[in-house]
């Protein structure tokens, strides 16, 4: 299917329906059910530059096509290369999980609007996330810390439900090494021999100090989560509009066209995934919008 | 349009056979209302034989049946259970192979439904994404619009500002009239190509009562409809009433059942498929419509967003009526009225909004 998508695709102006065909050339597994896949563009396919926040379309031939953050670094895009952590949760998603080193899968995108960095400038970072949130945020944190001169404090939170659930640990353990750099990790249910932090992330949330007229807020993980965590904060004082939540609905054409992403008068698509609190906190008040 | 033309031409009803027959002669398909399975249908005519000649519709909550009319009128009928939707973004398309785009032209085009492939355009047709096959589609239709002046029951254009004249967006647009004079129709231009066409047809200059006559018949048109939406700032209204309890109560009633959605001129929502032979070794991927009162719309890892009815109606009607003016700033309701005569429940938007209106101003 991909190759018949690229003969028809049209020279003028790629249809946008129509994914490129990308090389899976590294496929890392990150816990048992989350893996991370890098992919280079065949030939002439390569789609734009992506931002932190952004996400794709990633197709498995013959089943379907599903959105997945880019987790890679915004700053190591030479030859075209995507990096995107995917968890294993249904069909498409598990055929993606399984698409070994050679395999070709079809991407489509960058899509929706990012992390806005640029407003944080000069100011401290508060990064916030839960589970595999992590993914999307990755990009941020690379980006951040690329520029690191730019910002004051760089704070990271992340929370799983246990240590076999956590992301990227080996990164986690080294951006905790920077002393730029204040990381903690808290799990809902710790192994034996775990000595760090116990418990939801709102724990450590409330006891992080902060400058609330200086701070940027990063927030991305379960819905709930980030409700929880933005109310705290804009209690906290940090303004609503420097609060930004990434938001999940079912993404099933990235461009606008198909209505499924909608949340009150947002396609989270084009106006998301990553939002300002002040634009959603009263739509995600509403059950069932 | 019509009546600013410096003059308008009339056509009889031989003329609307030679309408079709020129337009097929051009390379178009012509697509035009037809009775068929007891409605009117829109559909391919071999000619103007075709055309529901004295065939009319009598429409209600819940209700549509086919009368036979005291005259031979062709377009005094209100909308029927399709719309062009159909042509210019089909119910099912093939996304990852090249389709041949036909020449259509479109007989018989109401003002409601004008204001709702403009709608469209706005929607699948604008960047940053344009769907370069709507457009692909929607440069090779011809559009020949009849003015209303005989609504039907389920009508509300003229509280939605989407009709009953026709201002613009057509090639040609006619006013049937019939009596005194025979049945003739009054016709406008609205491009070039309408200039051609018209050129070409057997046609007279209009005389100064038929042109008072179409405007008062419009007019008239205007003052008749069955129903009308709230006079209210129902964009605000909808925003406001997220939290009601109101929801709840139509949900007692709508059986979901997604007819709404596919006969509604706007609704755009569609969702992606593939499909594999029994070897695997072809696979295709199919859009087709899809409706918001689906409880798969939703669907994010976890399970649906909008689990109950009345969420999803909510989000229908708030889409319809306010939040479509956020997303694409126009409203996505032409007040075409089908929504209510194909809703088996009989669940009427207009009566929806009214009420909401009312809890509103009470409360």
């Amino acid at each position: 299917m991909i190759q018949a998508m690229r003969e028809t695709a049209r020279p003028a102006r790629a249809e946008a329906m129509v994914p490129a065909a990308y090389t899976v050339v590294d496929h890392r597994r990150e816990t048992h059910d989350t893996v991370t896949l890098t992919l280079l563009p065949g030939r002439g396919t390569a789609l734009p530059r992506f931002r932190p926040g952004q996400f794709t379309m990633l197709s498995a031939e013959g089943i379907g096509e599903i959105p997945v953050s880019i987790s890679g670094d915004p700053d190591d895009q030479h030859d075209g290369r995507l990096v995107q952590t995917i968890r294993e949760v249904g069909a498409v998603s598990a055929a993606l999980c399984r698409s070994e080193a050679g395999s070709e899968i079809g991407v489509r995108g960058p899509y929706g609007h990012g992390w806005r960095l640029a407003s944080a400038l000069d100011g401290d970072l508060l990064v916030v996330a839960g589970g595999i949130g992590l993914a999307p945020l990755r990009p941020l944190i690379r980006s951040a810390l690329g520029r690191r001169e730019h910002f004051g404090d760089v704070t990271l939170l992340a929370g799983a439900r246990s240590y076999a659930d956590l992301l990227y640990p080996l990164q986690l353990d080294a951006w905790a090494r920077r002393r730029d750099t204040a990381v903690t990790v808290t799990l809902d249910r710790p192994d034996p021999g775990w000595t760090g932090r116990v418990g939801l992330i709102t724990g450590p949330l409330a006891e992080t100090a902060i400058v609330p007229e200086r701070t940027t807020a990063y927030l991305c993980g379960p819905e709930i989560m980030i409700k929880v965590c933005a109310d705290a904060l804009a209690a906290r004082g940090v303004p609503p509009e420097r609060i930004q939540v990434s938001l999940e609905r079912n993404m099933k054409c990235g461009v606008g066209w198909c209505g499924h992403c909608q949340l009150g008068p947002h396609l989270l698509c084009r106006s998301g995934p990553v939002c300002r609190w002040d634009a959603v906190a009263d739509l995600l008040d509403i059950e069932e919008l | 349009m019509l009546f600013d033309h410096p003059l308008p031409e009339v056509i009889d009803r031989a003329g609307l056979d030679q309408l079709v027959k020129l337009l097929q002669a051009d390379g178009y398909t012509v697509v035009g209302p037809t009775e068929r399975d007891g409605a009117l249908v829109l559909d391919e005519l071999a000619g103007g034989a075709d055309l529901p000649d004295g065939i009319g519709v009598e429409t209600g909550a819940g209700h549509y049946r086919l009368r036979e009319r005291a005259d031979g009128a062709v377009f005094n009928h209100s909308a029927g259970p399709q719309s062009w939707k159909q042509f210019v973004h089909p119910p099912r398309q093939r996304v990852d192979a090249p389709e041949p785009v036909r020449r259509l032209a479109f007989i018989g085009v109401r003002p409601c439904d004008l204001a709702a492939l403009a709608i469209l355009d706005g929607v699948l047709g604008a960047a940053p994404y344009p769907d370069d096959r709507y457009l692909a589609r929607r440069d090779q239709i011809f559009v020949v619009a009849v003015n209303c002046v005989e609504p039907g029951n389920t009508c509300f254009c003229a509280s939605t500002g989407t009709g009953p004249a026709a201002e613009w967006g057509y090639d040609l647009v006619l006013t049937e009239q019939e009596g005194e004079g025979g049945h003739r129709f009054l016709l406008g231009t609205g491009s070039v190509a309408g200039e051609e066409i018209l050129d070409r047809l057997t046609h007279r200059t209009a005389t100064g009562g038929e042109i008072r006559e179409a405007r008062r018949a419009v007019d008239d048109a205007a003052g008749s409809m069955g129903r009308s939406m709230p006079e209210t700032d129902l964009r605000g209204l909808l925003n406001r009433a997220r939290g009601s309890e109101h929801w709840e109560q139509v949900a007692n009633r709508c059986l979901a059942c997604a007819n709404c959605t596919m006969v509604c001129p706007t609704c755009f929502c569609t969702t992606v498929e593939d499909a594999t032979d029994l070897e695997g070794d072809n696979a295709e991927r199919w859009q087709r419509w899809d409706s918001c009162f689906d409880p798969d719309f939703s669907y994010i890892h976890g399970g649906a967003v909008r689990k109950s009815v009345g969420s999803r109606y909510r989000q229908w009607m708030s889409h319809k009526l306010s939040t479509w003016h956020d997303q694409f700033g126009t409203s996505g309701c032409v007040g075409c009225g089908r929504c209510i005569a194909w809703c088996p429940a009989g669940i009427d938007i207009t009566a929806e909004a009214a009420a909401l209106a009312e809890k509103e101003r009470t409360r």
